[in-house]
């Protein structure tokens, strides 16, 4: 499969050589990068020229925090293992576009894997739907509206999908807390359900560390 | 003249054929179905969210809260993502072992989908019958991790301890005296293995019974035959996978066509439907009970032959044995380091698909170097399948919507997420 990858990497090259365009291989799957003003095209093409007949998934990333972690190993003092979470080191990244809409594409006939990845410009983050190419990306779309925020133009039906009716917020984006915003409890007195302000504390189990000598890797 | 409208239903979330918390939303215009809209979320929990602030260990046990009927395999797709990371190959029996569970894991969704499936549309006996197998092997499940459902057995790098030489007995209780206890404990007396080798030759009688119940039924065939059409066209337009994909004739099966683990030196085949029907789904799920029961049989012929280790011997990212943790420091600090920080997965992103018993599932798996995953998108089957409900109820009874989500094989768990 890793040969007939290389074939059509370098074969989306050629063809698209006179637009913004990455392609990468790594871990024997095919990674694309193109603008989200491509995307269409792009798409287009690789349905129909390159037999990609099915969307298996589409999904949003948030790309704000990437690489940010809780306990910086180096600055470890004797103190040890302290919890030690920094509070309030969420920074925006400014230069690079922050929300990521990664397609994963399937051709049965040629039995091909590729991804394609495009980063959506804009707050709120804007980018065309797929919908018309394939179905399937009605409901992928709704999800990726509804946890990350990102508008799809041309998509018919752009509601939200897994969350509560009335739910406010995108809570995958990365700046949401883990723990929520509102918390919902039946109130005996207005005989109904009511929302209020989240009580519980946001705690770290276990910090987030990257090793950069994956010494505990090897 | 008054103007006619059409009426809205509301099926579920409280429904017993709803597989679940399913709202939907039907328009009618009598009883011929208009569109379909369904409600999901109900069953929300944002694993995938979870997963961003926990080590890539302590995600497993989420994975056997997705699809609650299939746990193993979507452990299976979670632990291959991070070993393609962390490029790490499980050894040769802890591959077999899990395609063995993999397989017993397809039994008991296929099972669970006949028993219900049958339920919804009018046949009792086979929900009565299906249960009856499905509890030897959930006795597999438990005689392996001693948990019957949430297994958390597969690891990175193998899978948690090797097949276990004893099978759990039935004790004498108010519910089972001497006789009877003596009766179930037959075919309890060797291993796990012998007990799943008796499994695997009982089971294809067991497979005829149900087709002698169903297969020629005249009422399950009026309720099954021409329902839910979808085209081979539509159905990859659709994003279907698994059964609901064969069952449209596309001769397509990850197992085979991008083989993971052992399954290339195994011997199976791929049933496929001819009309894409409801009853050509339902023959499909049926024909890969008996190829799984076949894949069965071939592990546990070579697990008999072949012991060996289940697990890498890499410290760093499977735990130290007890013995070795309690006598050599080398041990203690491996431990201490794998259950408090865990290990750090190299910069990248892999998406791993597996052949799961409702079509594929994917774990797109994204890392920036930490000891946690920057992001986890969960490919569920059922999700794509279910957003075709509207496509494929249209113009049907409002009594075929029933069968339809019996023959995709709905599951909240992993819809929701």
């Amino acid at each position: 499969m890793a040969n007939s990858l290389q074939t059509l990497q370098s074969e989306l090259q050629e063809l698209f050589a006179d637009i913004p365009f990455q392609a990468e291989m790594a871990y024997n799957e095919l990674t694309i990068v193109v603008s989200s003003a491509h995307i269409l095209d792009v798409c287009q093409t690789l349905h129909n020229r390159f037999a990609f007949t099915q969307l298996m998934d589409l999904c949003g990333v948030d790309y704000s925090q990437y690489g940010q972690t809780d306990w910086k190993t180096k600055m470890a003092t004797n103190t040890g293992f302290s919890r030690a979470v920094s509070k309030g080191i969420f920074k925006e990244v400014e230069d690079k576009p922050r929300f990521a809409v990664v397609y994963h594409l399937l051709s049965i006939k040629n039995n091909q894997r590729l991804r394609v990845r495009t980063f959506a410009q804009g707050e709120p983050p804007r980018i065309d739907s797929v919908i018309d190419i394939w179905s399937s990306a009605n409901w992928y779309e709704r999800e990726a509206f509804d946890l990350f925020g990102i508008l799809f133009d041309g998509h018919p039906d752009l509601r939200r999908i897994l969350t509560d009716y009335g739910f406010i917020g995108h809570p995958f984006r990365k700046d949401f807390p883990l723990s929520g915003n509102v918390e919902m409890r039946y109130d005996p007195e207005k005989k109904r359900v009511i929302y209020q302000p989240v009580s519980v504390e946001p705690r770290t189990l276990v910090p987030r560390v990257i090793r950069h000598d994956n010494r505990y890797v090897n | 003249m008054p103007e006619i409208r059409n009426y809205t239903l509301n099926f579920g979330p409280q429904h017993p054929a709803a597989h679940g918390v399913l709202r939907l939303v039907l328009e009618l215009d009598g009883e011929v179905i208009q569109r379909a809209d369904p409600h999901v979320g109900l069953l929300h929990r944002a694993t995938e969210k979870l997963a961003e602030s926990k080590p890539f260990n302590q995600n497993i046990p989420y994975m056997d809260r997705l699809d609650y009927v299939s746990m193993m395999c979507n452990e299976h797709a979670y632990v291959m993502a991070i070993e393609k990371l962390l490029g790490i190959e499980p050894p040769i029996r802890a591959q077999y072992i899990r395609v063995m569970f993999d397989e017993i894991t397809r039994i008991l969704n296929h099972l669970l989908w006949l028993g219900t499936h049958g339920l919804d549309i009018g046949a009792m006996t086979i929900f009565l019958y299906a249960f009856r197998e499905r509890e030897d092997l959930i006795d597999c499940y438990e005689a392996v991790t001693g948990a019957r459902m949430h297994a958390a057995y597969y690891r990175p790098g193998g899978v948690y301890r090797d097949l276990p030489d004893r099978m759990p007995h039935y004790e004498k209780s108010k519910w089972h005296n001497e006789t009877e206890v003596k009766r179930l404990n037959t075919n309890r007396q060797g291993s796990l293995l012998d007990f799943i080798e008796d499994f695997t030759k009982r089971f294809p009688q067991y497979v005829d019974e149900y087709e002698t119940l169903l297969t020629e039924n005249r009422i399950w065939k009026q309720r099954t035959v021409g329902i839910g059409v979808v085209s081979p066209e539509r159905a990859q337009n659709l994003g279907f996978s698994g059964p609901m994909l064969r069952g449209s004739g596309i001769e397509w099966d990850l197992r085979k066509k991008q083989p993971y683990e052992v399954y290339d030196k195994l011997d199976f085949d791929i049933p496929i439907g001819l009309n894409g029907d409801t009853y050509d789904r339902y023959l499909v799920r049926m024909e890969e009970m008996r190829q799984s029961n076949h894949i069965i049989e071939q592990c546990v012929d070579w697990l008999r032959k072949n012991p060996g280790p289940v697990m890498v011997a890499n410290h760093k990212i499977a735990p130290p044995k007890r013995e070795t943790m309690k006598s050599e420091m080398e041990g203690l600090i491996h431990h201490f380091k794998f259950f408090s920080e865990s290990y750090c997965v190299p910069e990248g992103e892999v998406y791993q698909a597996v052949e799961h018993p409702k079509g594929e599932f994917g774990i797109y798996l994204i890392s920036d170097g930490a000891n946690k995953p920057y992001r986890m998108k969960i490919r569920a089957p059922g999700f794509a399948h279910l957003a075709a409900m509207d496509e494929m109820a249209k113009g049907h009874m409002i009594a075929d919507v029933v069968a339809l989500i019996g023959t995709q094989d709905i599951v909240f768990g992993e819809i929701d997420r």
